[in-house]
């Protein structure tokens, strides 16, 4: 028997990405570990201080809650993004100019940037002169996201919900126009509900395309920053102060580099874990059926 | 060249040790491709996977030492390379 043996020389093909990630990633995040063990004063003032400043992150309370606010933050997102995406693109007409309309129109909140959604929704929210905040007021609710936490949290997520949940129902979309349509003749003979077509046919075959759609949205709301910046600015208080915030406000604002960088480690570390849990959840169910 | 990026000798050690540990797992795929089993592990995983669960479950473990107590380094270091040795050979 003559055993064919594998041409691996395609494996060249891969040398450009791991020159660009090499230079992009992997040696910053070298040099973020470099920093992370050292006290830095300038370029010719270093000196290494070991896990001294990982102990300082990881017991400071400040960063206790932030990392709090973050996780019920992102997964606030995850939990009214997803459904609420998905039933947008059930409801979207499939075909004719009604369909293009709807494409577009989905598309608009994706190509604004960050920052200009930050300040849209910091003039839309206002009591004042901004439509969203004097309609509430004027229909009897005290709302007022720049003193009460509620009505901060409120708004931070709906502007989220604005920006990203687009995103969702597109990527959804796609995935339903890929199915076939022998499926749902299939269960128009079998007479099936409405909610099993959803359950048995949609819903399994939307999974690939909502593991991108989970992992995208909470990989960016974990590191959300611009838009909670420009609208609240963290506040009131630390209320709405996301991790990026704090890390920046470290970095920049004190300028303590060293637990900056330890900061930043910890927080590559959870997005790492809880990415990997995600896509080894969903694809150990794909290999389990 | 490479002032900028504030080399210490435990970081270069560090990276280094990755840097030959990826080697090898390269070197033995080529020798002996690895085929995906299943372990103590609760889910079927390759060489590779196993490595990466080893290598992050070692941070972790070096992480909540040292939020914990303020006791010397070199015992997480060692528990962790006998997890990731057990993790490579039974997960």
């Amino acid at each position: 028997m003559i055993i064919k043996t594998e041409n691996n020389k395609a494996w060249w093909l891969v040398l450009p990405v791991f020159l660009l990630v090499a230079f992009s990633a992997v040696i910053p995040l070298m040099t973020v570990v470099n920093y992370s063990v050292q006290d830095i004063f300038d370029q010719n003032n270093a000196y290494f201080v070991g896990a001294d400043w990982y102990r300082e992150v990881l017991r400071d309370p400040r960063l206790h809650d932030s990392l709090l606010r973050q996780f019920i933050y992102s997964f606030s997102v995850l939990a009214i993004e997803i459904p609420l995406g998905i039933g947008v693109a059930l409801m979207m007409p499939t075909k004719g100019r009604m369909g293009s309309l709807c494409l577009i129109l989905l598309a608009i909140p994706l190509l604004i940037p960050w920052n200009v959604v930050g300040t849209i929704w910091q003039i839309f929210g206002r009591a004042d002169i901004g439509l969203f905040g004097w309609a509430l007021n004027a229909l009897g609710i005290d709302y007022n996201y720049a003193s009460n936490t509620g009505d901060a949290w409120a708004t931070v997520l709906l502007m989220d919900v604005w920006h990203w949940t687009s995103l969702v129902a597109l990527l959804c979309y796609s995935g339903l126009r890929a199915i076939p349509e022998a499926f749902y003749q299939a269960a128009e003979i079998d007479r099936a509900s409405k909610w099993a077509v959803f359950r048995y046919i949609q819903l399994p075959r939307l999974k690939s395309v909502l593991v991108i759609g989970i992992l995208l949205r909470f990989m960016d709301s974990f590191m959300i920053y611009t838009e909670p910046f420009v609208l609240t600015g963290g506040g009131p208080g630390n209320s709405t102060t996301f991790l990026s915030q704090t890390l920046t406000k470290m970095a920049i604002g004190q300028f303590d580099l060293g637990p900056a960088a330890a900061f930043s480690l910890i927080y590559f570390l959870i997005v790492l874990l809880v990415s990997w849990l995600f896509f080894t959840t969903i694809t150990y169910m794909d290999k389990a059926k | 060249m490479i002032s900028w990026m504030a080399w210490t000798l435990p970081v270069a050690i560090f990276f280094s040790t990755i840097g030959i540990i990826l080697v090898c797992m390269t070197a033995y795929e080529l020798y002996s491709p690895c085929v995906e089993r299943k372990g103590f592990l609760p889910i079927s995983t390759t060489r590779g996977d196993r490595l990466f669960i080893g290598l992050l479950a070692s941070a972790y473990f070096h992480l909540t030492y040292v939020g914990l107590t303020d006791m010397s380094l070199w015992l997480p270091l060692g528990i962790s390379v006998i997890w990731l040795a057990i993790v490579l050979r039974w997960g």
